[in-house]
């Protein structure tokens, strides 16, 4: 593994008095495209939010590009080039495609690639035509695409994708491979929560299993393959 | 014909100031969700300053700069109070900020007071704008024409501001969803405190550009808090094309109010808001909240009826006060008469609070129709003091009745807002129904009858009807009914599903704690011998409020522990300072910093932590 750009070790967090995640560990290099993989309710969408500060993280060590960020509020970390695309899209619904870009928008970064409208309308060219549209008037596929030109204005260097192919039609699951694969060839690093296998293996390289709020397992891809029993223990694929 | 013409082109000439005002409020809500309260006083606050700067500036930068610098002083005054005061309290219950900023509006009275003095400013006149012109054979100030062009030029600037500029965008996207904006990397702070400032900024604006129009008075804060609470009612929280529209309205309303009913002009607009919101809870351009989410906000342990040692400690409290007269002067009699009433009426607001989650803004509505219901039945119609303190009870359990059924339609800030304007609905009416209030002057003479004239003896007629009183809402929180308003409060969703009646509970909940409030305030009528529209005054509803919380909210009845040691705190205040509004705001303010869970709160937590440092010593 190259250099790291994510080292996430020891991390609990809770809702209220409800411990989700128990001693989570995750280690992400630079360029790297790694998968999460877990059941609904295993504590995914959880990582995610704790990673961000969007939950309060009692413990644990979180560093993003040799930096510790674990005390750090969310728009301070988003600032230093980790974006995070959530799960429920949370589309500005008044505000139209070009608005909800606008939103999103952060200077340029020197160790990331500096998205414009016009590159990302490039990438996901549905959002093109909409681009008056406000978010309420757009279907899943258009508001899923929109959530992530959304998250990408900001030119982060580490993107987290919390599951990106849940609820598409298989037609926008292919654009969506495009366009992550896209990604990764601007050299952008990714962390994606899915329950989707087969896309995962499209565009990951290495996998961590999550259950009940713990890491069953880390491993490359061809690795996890070979373990049937980790995917028929945790996984409900 | 042309008169009516002339009175709706002055009721629009009004709307302007309301409409900054009312659009300001509305915009720091929608980013916030603080509903400001001292948005009345920057209001004032800008006339005042105006008042100043365009006496000493005008020679340098003119009428209109002077005005345009008082409103950025007052803008500048809000930005500090957001950064000092607010940002402390965003994540508290909104209970706990519209109090903050009700401590504000009473610091901000009383130094105005000490700054500008008592009396009435009146501000220069306009130049260019301080004739009239004729319009329909009636003259017409030039100045309100300027006002009647300038409000749609500042809802057309708005407009441009929020679709035009990045920043309008952001703020648009954080009215819809805070934390996705500071998800994809907007500091909230900033934005916050940019927002307040704006919203500042334009009531400050209102308040100076009045000054033409009428003296800058110290009643103008809460006179245009009420207005512009009903205003964002009608028009919509957070939606400032309805705050436009709901401006004109109202001040149309006030305009041809006075024709109609001269002496209730108010209750006019009072009919249109109830009407909208039976028609549109929402307001007429605003849109509804997600799930309506627990009006307190508060997590609270569980309560248990009095145990034999709680209730043996009752029985003897309660006999070392009916000892009191025996060894206490007459002064002494009354405080303590005093704090019992307000023991009472403290109760009866905890009641609702605590055990309905219901943070009524307007309690003193009912404390004051007790009030007025007893003083008229005993002096209009003749009836005896027994008589009238049942009379007073009535009044005030109809009022809450009538005001009830439309609070419960509502919740949270929206529930807090309503009451609030129903409370200065009936201040209003109290004030000027003259007639039969007596207005401003009151009604006196309020004098209990023969049997218990002396203080001691009224001092054990409030005792046995606040202890009795006291004991019956205890009695009811842990009755069947007080479960079902309990589980409400702590789960709307369960409750309603396991087929309680939201809003038959509540309203029935709304209309006991009313009751008992009447009745407190009925006897304050007789302690005082006479009754003011003070009795129903904002103030009053607050100052129950600042009880509940000192007490605790969290408490079963922490409310009367809080009711005795700030009544008697403020009747000591009050006899030792002329600024106990400055003291006692400044004192709100820093209650709701220090203890957010009031001073029982905070001794039972300091308690428990007390505990489980003995355990762990014990035991290492
Ligand atoms: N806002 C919340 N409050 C309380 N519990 C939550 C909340 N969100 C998720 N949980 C719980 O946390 C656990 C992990 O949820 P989540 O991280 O959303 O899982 P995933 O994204 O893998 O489906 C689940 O048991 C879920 O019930
Ligand atoms: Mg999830």
């Amino acid at each position: 593994m190259s250099v790291s750009k994510l080292s996430v070790a020891q991390l609990d967090a809770a809702y209220g008095q409800a411990q989700v995640l128990f001693d989570v560990s995750l280690e992400i290099g630079a360029g790297e495209a790694v998968a999460l993989l877990g059941r609904n309710g295993a504590g995914k969408s959880t990582t995610f939010r704790a990673i961000l500060g969007l939950i309060a993280r009692p413990t644990g060590r979180i560093v993003f590009d040799g930096e510790d960020i674990s005390k750090c509020p969310p728009h301070e970390i988003v600032r230093r080039g980790l974006g995070y695309v959530p799960e429920d899209r949370r589309i500005f619904s008044d505000l139209t495609v070009e608005e909800n870009l606008l939103v999103g928008r952060q200077p340029p970064r020197p160790n990331a690639p500096t998205w414009t409208p016009e590159r990302l309308f490039a990438i996901f060219p549905n959002l093109r035509e909409l681009r008056g549209r406000a978010g309420a008037r757009m279907s899943g596929g258009e508001q899923q695409m929109l959530t992530i030109a959304r998250t990408l204005m900001g030119n982060p260097s580490l993107l987290l994708l919390d599951e990106p192919s849940e609820g598409l039609a298989p037609r926008i699951v292919e654009q969506m491979i495009e366009a992550i694969r896209e990604m990764k060839r601007e050299g952008l690093s990714l962390l994606l929560s899915e329950q989707n296998l087969p896309f995962a293996r499209l565009v990951a390289e290495r996998v961590y299993v999550i259950e009940k709020g713990a890491i069953r397992f880390v491993g490359t891809v061809a690795e996890f393959d070979a373990q049937p029993d980790v995917r028929h223990a945790y996984l409900a694929f | 014909m042309s008169f009516y013409f002339v009175q709706f082109v002055t009721g629009l000439s009004s709307a302007c100031s309301l409409f900054l005002v009312a659009s300001g409020l509305s915009i720091i809500f929608g980013v916030t969700r603080v509903v400001n309260f001292a948005h009345g006083a920057f209001y004032m606050l800008g006339a005042y300053i105006g008042y100043t700067l365009t006496d000493r500036l005008s020679g340098v930068v003119g009428f209109w700069g002077a005005i345009a610098l008082g409103a950025l002083a007052v803008a500048a005054i809000g930005t500090l109070i957001e950064m000092l005061l607010l940002r402390r309290i965003y994540d508290a219950p909104e209970l706990f900020q519209l109090l903050a900023t009700f401590g504000v509006t009473l610091v901000v009275e009383d130094l105005v007071l000490l700054i500008w003095g008592p009396s009435e400013l009146l501000g220069p006149r306009a130049p260019g704008f301080t004739g009239a012109i004729d319009l329909f054979g009636q003259p017409f100030p030039t100045y309100d024409l300027l006002l009647i062009a300038l409000a749609p030029l500042v809802l057309a600037f708005l407009w441009l501001l929020f679709r035009r500029t990045t920043w309008g965008v952001l703020v648009r996207a954080a009215t819809q969803d805070r934390e996705m904006v500071a998800a994809l990397g907007v500091n909230q702070k900033w934005l916050f405190t940019s927002v307040f400032a704006l919203g500042v900024f334009l009531a400050g604006l209102g308040g100076a550009l009045e000054l033409p129009r009428e003296a800058a008075n110290h009643t103008m804060d809460l006179q245009v808090i009420t207005e512009a609470l009903v205003v964002v009612v009608i028009g919509g929280l957070g939606s400032v094309p309805g705050t436009f529209l709901a401006a004109i309205i109202v001040s149309e309303l006030n305009a041809f109010g006075i024709l109609v009913f001269p002496k209730i002009s108010i209750v006019l607009v009072f009919l249109v808001m109830a009407i909208v919101l039976i028609v549109r809870p929402w307001g007429l351009l605003g849109r509804a909240e997600a799930a309506a989410r627990a009006a307190s906000g508060m997590v609270l342990s569980r309560w248990r009826p009095l145990r034999a040692e709680g209730r043996l400690f009752a029985v003897l409290a309660l006999a070392v006060a009916a000892l009191l007269p025996l060894v206490a002067g007459s002064y002494l009699v009354g405080v303590a008469t005093e704090v019992l009433i307000f023991m009472l009426y403290a109760a009866s607001l905890h009641f609702l609070l605590a055990g309905g989650g219901l943070a009524s803004f307007g309690h003193a509505a009912y404390f004051g129709l007790g009030s007025y219901g007893a003083a008229i039945a005993l002096k209009a119609c003749g009836l005896g003091m027994e008589t009238a303190i049942v009379a007073g009870t009535v009044l005030g359990l109809v009022g809450a009745l009538v005001f009830g059924w439309f609070c419960v339609r509502l919740s949270g800030v929206y529930f807090a807002m309503l009451t609030l304007a129903f409370a200065q609905i009936a201040w209003s009416i109290a004030y000027q129904w003259t007639d039969v209030t007596g207005g401003d002057n009151g009604i006196i003479g309020v004098w209990p009858s023969a049997w218990a004239a002396s203080p001691a003896r009224f001092y054990w007629l409030t005792l046995a009807l606040s202890a009795g009183g006291i004991a019956l809402l205890r009695a009811i929180t842990f009755s069947p009914f007080g479960y079902a308003l309990r589980a409400l409060r702590d789960s709307t969703l369960r409750a309603e599903t396991i087929g309680i009646e939201r809003r038959r509970v509540q309203w029935m909940g709304f209309v006991i704690a009313g009751a008992f409030a009447a009745l407190a305030g009925a006897l304050y009528a007789f302690l005082k011998g006479s009754v003011f529209p003070d009795n129903i005054s904002i103030s009053l509803s607050i100052d129950g409020l600042v009880m509940v919380l000192l007490g605790g909210v969290g408490t079963v009845s922490g409310g009367i522990v809080g009711a005795a040691i700030y009544r008697s705190l403020s009747i000591w205040v009050i006899s030792h300072t002329d600024y106990s509004k400055l003291v006692l705001g400044a004192l709100i303010v820093l209650l709701v910093v220090l203890f957010p869970k009031g001073l029982v709160g905070a001794f039972e937590a300091w308690r428990s932590v007390r505990t489980l440092a003995g355990l762990h010593r014990q035991n290492p």
